[in-house]
């Protein structure tokens, strides 16, 4: 798959080298998403907010058996009330091809900050949890995941 | 793959333990050797991915085939009653072909005679729907193959097939599931292989899939020639099998790494 | 294609109860990075949207990247407030969509 990478393209504008609207065909295929690719995702889902430690738990099993499907829970502690709610939750990763994992948009009607889903990891890696507030905040937290195959790979369908 | 290859052989450079049955009261499920979080999917059937597959059988158990135009339930009725136990005692023997068949094959089976429709391919997603819905029917029954005259010899086959050393790496199923379950192979525990399960979700194909599609994935990782699907050797493993998982609980549909 | 969904969501509920939703949906979730037998990568094809609204008003929202595991399970909260219809759809990025729905009675 030929593919610039969302953050390359924008260095590379900046260098100057995508001029006139002419797209550069680079044959490169991202094997790993990068910490800049994160941070890049980061921004795009929060703009410029600082992040704090606090207040958000991600759930993982800190020990996978198949990276193809690990449960993950969010839970971030919040009364959820018509002015103090939790607005949106992000999850990002290191180490996939791509950063996002998923983005939730939530309203006081949750009653509860807290959901659940399944997740596929390509690789040992961190994974982030951000939270923001209603009132601009925003919170995170991060687990370190080992990720182990199943014993004996196997071949595509036949 | 080479990983697996190099544990193996370390594995057998060990020494030679000769293939012996686990004894009755040792078996465990193969539930037993995975993750909490895997065996927490298979538990709930608001998450097991295989009770879409249920789903979807129950849709098809209810709709009207062939040039009959019926469904199974025209005939059957009420799956959970006229199912019940069923599948525990598949692979079974089918007097009109003089040999035992798994439960794919009785599905068939009973489509061309009752129906007057076309197979189901195997590993089709309806053949698989199918299955996990009448294999879901028999959940929290004990297996119950059985020994007698007619399925000795599918069962006495099996077993040969299942302690014959074959493949590039001259490996036998017994030489893992029956002397080296438990121990470790590339970081997974080895499981004793009972079927009580199937059909499967399998994370690793991230769907459902059945006995024979998970045996040909073994074959193929110990470099043996995997068997067709529907091969006479493929029901003899089969029966085999659930011969020796006898008096197990049926979890199907489980869910596998 | 967006196959069926299993949803657990409570019948009944007390108002002001907050009540656990379980989706679960039958999708393929292809990442676009999996090789295929060609040698070629096999086209992505996932479920881009995720929303459940309560009678009309939408009380959850997810997009969803390739990164979400085959057959997405997704469970939340919402509150119970009046008794009516929740419903559930799933937009792909092709933009076809699978909507079912689960009734609410809220004493």
């Amino acid at each position: 798959m030929h593919r610039i990478g969302h953050s390359r393209r924008r260095v590379l504008q900046a260098a100057g080298v995508l001029a006139g609207g002419a797209l550069l065909h680079v044959s490169v295929r991202p094997a790993e998403a990068t910490p800049e690719m994160m941070q890049d995702a980061v921004r795009a889902a929060i703009g410029e907010a600082p992040v704090k430690k606090g207040r958000v738990k991600l759930d993982l099993p800190p020990l996978v058996e198949n990276g193809n499907s690990v449960p993950c829970t969010v839970s971030v502690d919040s009364p959820m009330t018509a002015t103090d709610y939790v607005k949106a939750i992000h999850i990002f990763n290191e180490k996939n091809p791509q950063p996002n994992v998923i983005s939730v948009k939530l309203c006081p009607r949750a009653g509860r900050a807290n959901f659940s889903t399944r997740i596929r990891l390509a690789d040992t890696q961190n994974i982030t949890a951000i939270a923001e507030m209603a009132d601009g905040s925003c919170w995170s937290d991060d687990i370190y995941v080992i990720v182990t195959l199943a014993a004996c790979v196997e071949e595509p369908k036949p | 793959m080479k990983r697996a290859a190099a544990a193996i052989a370390a594995l057998l450079a060990a020494g030679s333990a000769i293939a012996g049955e686990i004894p009755l009261d040792q078996r465990h499920s193969d539930s037993d050797f995975i993750s909490a979080d895997t065996r927490a999917m298979q538990t709930d059937d608001s998450q097991n991915p295989a009770m879409l597959a249920v789903l979807d059988g129950e849709t098809l158990w209810n709709t009207k085939a062939g040039e009959t135009n019926k469904s199974c339930a025209d005939c059957h009725g009420d799956a959970a009653v006229a199912m019940k136990g069923v599948a525990a005692r598949y692979p079974s023997y089918a007097p009109e072909l003089g040999r035992p068949v798994d439960l794919e094959q009785q599905i068939n089976l009973s489509r061309a005679t009752d129906q007057k429709a076309p197979p189901l391919p195997f590993e089709s997603k309806e053949l698989l729907a199918l299955t996990a819905y009448i294999a879901h029917q028999s959940r929290g029954m004990p297996i119950a193959v059985e020994e007698t005259a007619q399925t000795r010899p599918s069962i006495e086959a099996g077993r040969a097939l299942f302690e014959r050393r074959q493949g590039q790496l001259d490996l036998s199923c017994a030489q893992c599931h029956d002397d080296n379950w438990g121990k470790k192979l590339a970081g997974n525990p080895i499981p004793q292989a009972h079927p009580t399960g199937y059909p499967i979700y399998r994370l690793e194909w991230q769907e459902v899939g059945s006995l024979q599609r998970r045996l040909r994935g073994c074959m193929s990782a110990i470099r043996a020639e995997p068997y067709d699907y529907g091969a006479p050797e493929m029901v003899d493993l089969e029966i085999y099998l659930m011969w020796r998982a006898r008096g197990m609980t049926v979890e199907a549909p489980a869910v596998r790494p | 294609m967006i196959g069926r969904a299993l949803i657990h969501a409570p019948a009944t509920a007390k108002r002001g109860d907050i009540m656990e939703i379980k989706t679960l949906v039958s999708h393929v979730m292809e990442s676009g990075y999996r090789i295929g037998v060609t040698g070629q990568p096999i086209p992505r094809d996932i479920i881009e949207d995720f929303v459940c609204t309560y009678n009309g008003e939408e009380v959850f929202r997810a997009k969803l990247y390739p990164a979400i595991a085959a057959n997405p399970f997704i469970s939340f909260f919402t509150v119970a407030t009046e008794s009516g219809t929740l419903t559930f759809s799933w937009t792909d990025q092709h933009g076809a969509t699978r909507v079912q729905t689960a009734a609410i009675t809220v004493e």
